[in-house]
């Protein structure tokens, strides 16, 4: 096997270092064979090489859709990347449900919310819903979480105030729209809210989104962050354990 | 032995018939004694009473304030019909003179003073049939673009079903006109984030809708207009589908058939257990907007597939086929016909289990046999869909076969970024050549195969059948509503005053409440 150069790392097609990636989107212009150079030069500006335009077809009307081959040069020093991972032991929704009613001896309290203008409720949903995700149910189906789901556009204040009145142990965040960062902006505001009454250290603080990572929400005073991809019982298994945590913390002191 | 059909006991199939009539005169007795908000605007909908005022800054439906002021003059048990019937009388003055001075201001429909019982009553029949009409001079209209387009049903396959979802009824325009143009038979406009617990229909074209478009009469007609000039071109008519579920069944479904749309996902069941919605409440108005789809010919959708994505899909067999039953005869008590019905299901087992494909095919097959009119709606998997867009595509192309060679009536197409976003014209687009290409090259397969009398697809769709009449047993023998506490469907529990709307839920004055729709559109209850 040819050495891999962590310093330069690279997408793998077949061969070491070979850069391959496809690509695959729409240009709303008709199929010609202008449509195909221009697809080449707009992969091209986004610094590919070796661009190979595989399939143009029609699609609908005045569209023509595109598959891409083509190479990247632009690598990554991999020994230099940072990501904080959540280093959580796998367990399954039964599992923890018996973990927190042995330990926490009752339903953890979540509410959780999207604020601001976001009114994508697709991650929440997936997170807190009976329906799960990709096979994970949601925590509502669990007997050891107590949900309030208050789904989308909630201002910040009144996300605190709910969590207030629940005696809520901890809040979800869900943060889709990231149009202008606006993502961070409304994660800044939720801590900023919290540090303003007095309850920086009330609440578990969880965030979810598609451009949210564990290092972001690490940066702006969350306890954890989870993206896309992250299953219902990855977050109750955070929860559990933080709960655990806290406790013990507790009875230290 | 090979056969054509499973080998299912058609003795069972008629007893879960019978249980699941007894479960409908359970409801029957409810929609006998009371009505709600809903179908009273439903009703002011029907009349004309489409209009909507500024409202604290908002468009306010006049149905909605009209509903409003009976309410609070105490009038609403007399029924709005009635008191509509009784201003013009007293007045003297035309219906579009009287929802101009309630809009104004100027009229309060429960402060008008009352005019002779008799004469009111007779006019309201009137102001009654003369809309029932209205409704059959639109479905006349409707079946006439049918036949010039053509009925893509004629070519005897499953229809193709695809959504859009932008948020903006004319970016859904374009991607409905691409979709079209790839070949999908039925577009539906997916509904803003929570418009079903709305408690009133908003106004007017939107372009901010969030996760879906809102449904506005002015939405339905922008899409319909466009869809028409479409389908003339493409020589295939288009059908259009929306929601009718939630807080404003009725009115949904009134404005639906005004505006030509041909499919409404219409299922109080999936109200009560997935959006906490009122049972009582819900379930009236369920029959009420059924009737009107029975009239203009509208196919209601039911949402089964749901139960299978908070259970396990392969245990949930028995609850998709006894609420199946359980639709079917609201449908029927409401006077549609089963070719409207497109009774729910999906594909959603859990796709590394052995022999998983034989269970799904199972399923489908038994559904197709049990309900043998019935235009199917068969939804593709979701629930075990992850950021992975090439096998998603594979169970896509899986699901389409399945669809195909057991003739279910409507696919919902699959895409392979289902579990990511919704579609965009490419993902929709390649969905469509998948299914085009499965449909146009297993046509005629269920004739060429037969199944096996003995074998696994024949005994697992035996045993679903059996669990499922032992359910309705249970039901039955609980109350409907006490079973739905007791989380016989989707693992949820749901109490007969609970939910939101149950105030919305009133009781009949009998003496003078009318709603001569329940005759003219042929309610069997």
């Amino acid at each position: 096997m040819a050495e891999i150069d962590l310093k330069q790392l690279l997408p793998y097609g077949d061969t070491t270092q070979d850069g391959a990636v496809q690509l695959s989107f729409t240009l709303p212009i008709e199929p010609s064979a202008k449509a195909r150079e221009a697809a080449t030069q707009i992969v091209r500006n986004w610094g590919f090489f070796d661009i190979r335009i595989a399939h143009m077809s029609s699609i609908g009307i005045g569209y023509a859709f595109f598959v891409v081959m083509a190479r990247a040069e632009k690598s990554v020093d991999y020994t230099k990347v940072e990501a904080p991972q959540l280093d959580l032991q796998k367990r399954d929704y039964k599992e923890i449900d018996k973990k927190i009613l042995q330990d926490v001896k009752r339903p953890i309290r979540l509410v959780g919310a999207c604020t601001g203008f976001d009114a994508h409720t697709v991650g929440l949903d997936a997170i807190l819903n009976m329906k799960g995700f990709d096979g994970d149910i949601g925590l509502e189906r669990y007997k050891g979480f107590k949900v309030v789901n208050m789904g989308s556009q909630v201002p910040t204040d009144e996300l605190i105030d709910r969590a207030v009145k629940e005696n809520a142990d901890a809040i979800l965040l869900s943060k889709v729209v990231s149009q202008k960062d606006i993502h961070i902006h409304d994660m800044r505001e939720l801590i900023a809210s919290l540090k303003k009454r007095g309850l920086e250290r009330r609440f578990i603080l969880v965030v979810g989104g598609p451009r949210i990572t564990h290092k972001l929400a690490l940066e702006l005073g969350y306890d954890a962050g989870f993206t896309i991809g992250s299953r219902p019982s990855d977050v109750a298994n955070f929860l559990y354990e933080k709960m655990i945590e806290k406790k013990n913390a507790k009875n230290k002191k | 032995m090979y056969s054509k059909r499973l080998p299912l006991d058609e003795r069972k199939i008629s007893r879960c018939r019978k249980i699941a009539a007894e479960i409908g005169n359970e409801v029957g007795l409810l929609i006998h004694k009371n009505s709600t908000v809903g179908i009273e605007r439903g009703i002011l909908r029907l009349l004309g009473l489409n209009g909507a005022l500024k409202h604290q800054g908002l468009q306010y439906p006049v149905a909605n304030l009209i509903v409003d002021q009976l309410r609070e003059s105490k009038r609403l048990n007399e029924g709005a019909l009635f008191w509509v019937a009784n201003a013009i009388l007293e007045k003297n003055i035309s219906i579009t003179d009287l929802e101009k001075g309630i809009a104004e201001r100027e009229i309060n429909i429960g402060k008008v003073s009352s005019h002779d019982i008799k004469k009111t009553k007779k006019f309201a029949q009137d102001l009654a049939s003369k809309a029932f009409q209205n409704l059959k001079a639109y479905r006349g209209t409707r079946r006439k673009t049918m036949t010039q387009h053509g009925d893509p049903l004629r070519e005897k396959r499953p229809l193709k079903y695809v959504i859009v979802a932008t948020g903006n009824i004319f970016e859904d325009i374009t991607q409905a006109k691409s979709a079209v143009n790839d070949g999908a038979d039925i577009i539906a406009v997916i509904r803003s984030t929570a418009q079903s617990l709305l408690d009133y229909v908003p106004h007017g074209t939107t372009t901010e809708g969030f996760g879906g478009t809102y449904a506005t009469q002015a939405n339905f007609r922008v899409m319909r207009e466009a869809l028409d000039e479409l389908g003339s071109k493409v020589k295939r008519y288009i059908r259009l589908t929306n929601y009718c579920s939630g807080l404003c069944m009725g009115e949904i479904a009134a404005l639906g058939s005004l505006e030509g749309l041909d499919c409404l996902l219409n299922d109080a069941m999936y109200g009560i257990l997935f959006r906490d919605i009122n049972p009582r409440r819900t379930l009236i108005d369920q029959h009420f907007s059924r009737m009107i789809c029975s009239v203009s010919e509208i196919w209601i959708m039911t949402g089964e597939d749901n139960y299978m994505k908070t259970t396990d899909a392969v245990k949930a067999g028995d609850q998709v086929l006894a609420s199946q039953f359980i639709n079917e005869v609201s449908a029927l008590n409401a006077g549609m016909k089963p070719e409207q019905m497109s009774i729910g299901h999906a594909m959603e087992m859990d796709p590394s289990y052995e022999k998983v494909v034989l269970m799904e095919i199972a399923r489908a097959q038994m559904t197709r046999q049990i309900f043998p009119e019935a235009p199917l709606k068969y939804m593709c998997a979701t629930k075990y869909k992850s950021g992975d867009i090439f096998t998603a595509h594979a169970l896509d192309t899986v699901f389409n076969l399945i669809g195909s060679m057991t003739n279910q009536g409507v696919l919902l197409l699959g895409m392979p970024t289902e579990a990511i976003h919704t579609p965009w014209m490419q993902d929709r687009s390649v969905a469509l050549r998948n299914i085009n290409y499965i449909l146009n090259g297993s046509l005629g397969l269920s004739e060429e195969f037969g199944y096996n009398t003995e074998g696994f697809i024949a005994k697992f769709s035996q045993k679903v059948l059996d669990d499922c009449l032992k359910l309705l047993e249970r039901i039955h023998k609980e109350g409907f509503f006490k079973a739905i506490e007791k989380r016989v469907f989707a693992d949820v529990s749901r109490t007969i005053n609970g939910g939101k709307g149950a105030d919305g839920v009133f009781e009949i004055d009998h003496d003078v409440y009318m709603n001569p729709f329940f005759k003219l559109m042929g309610s069997k209850i």
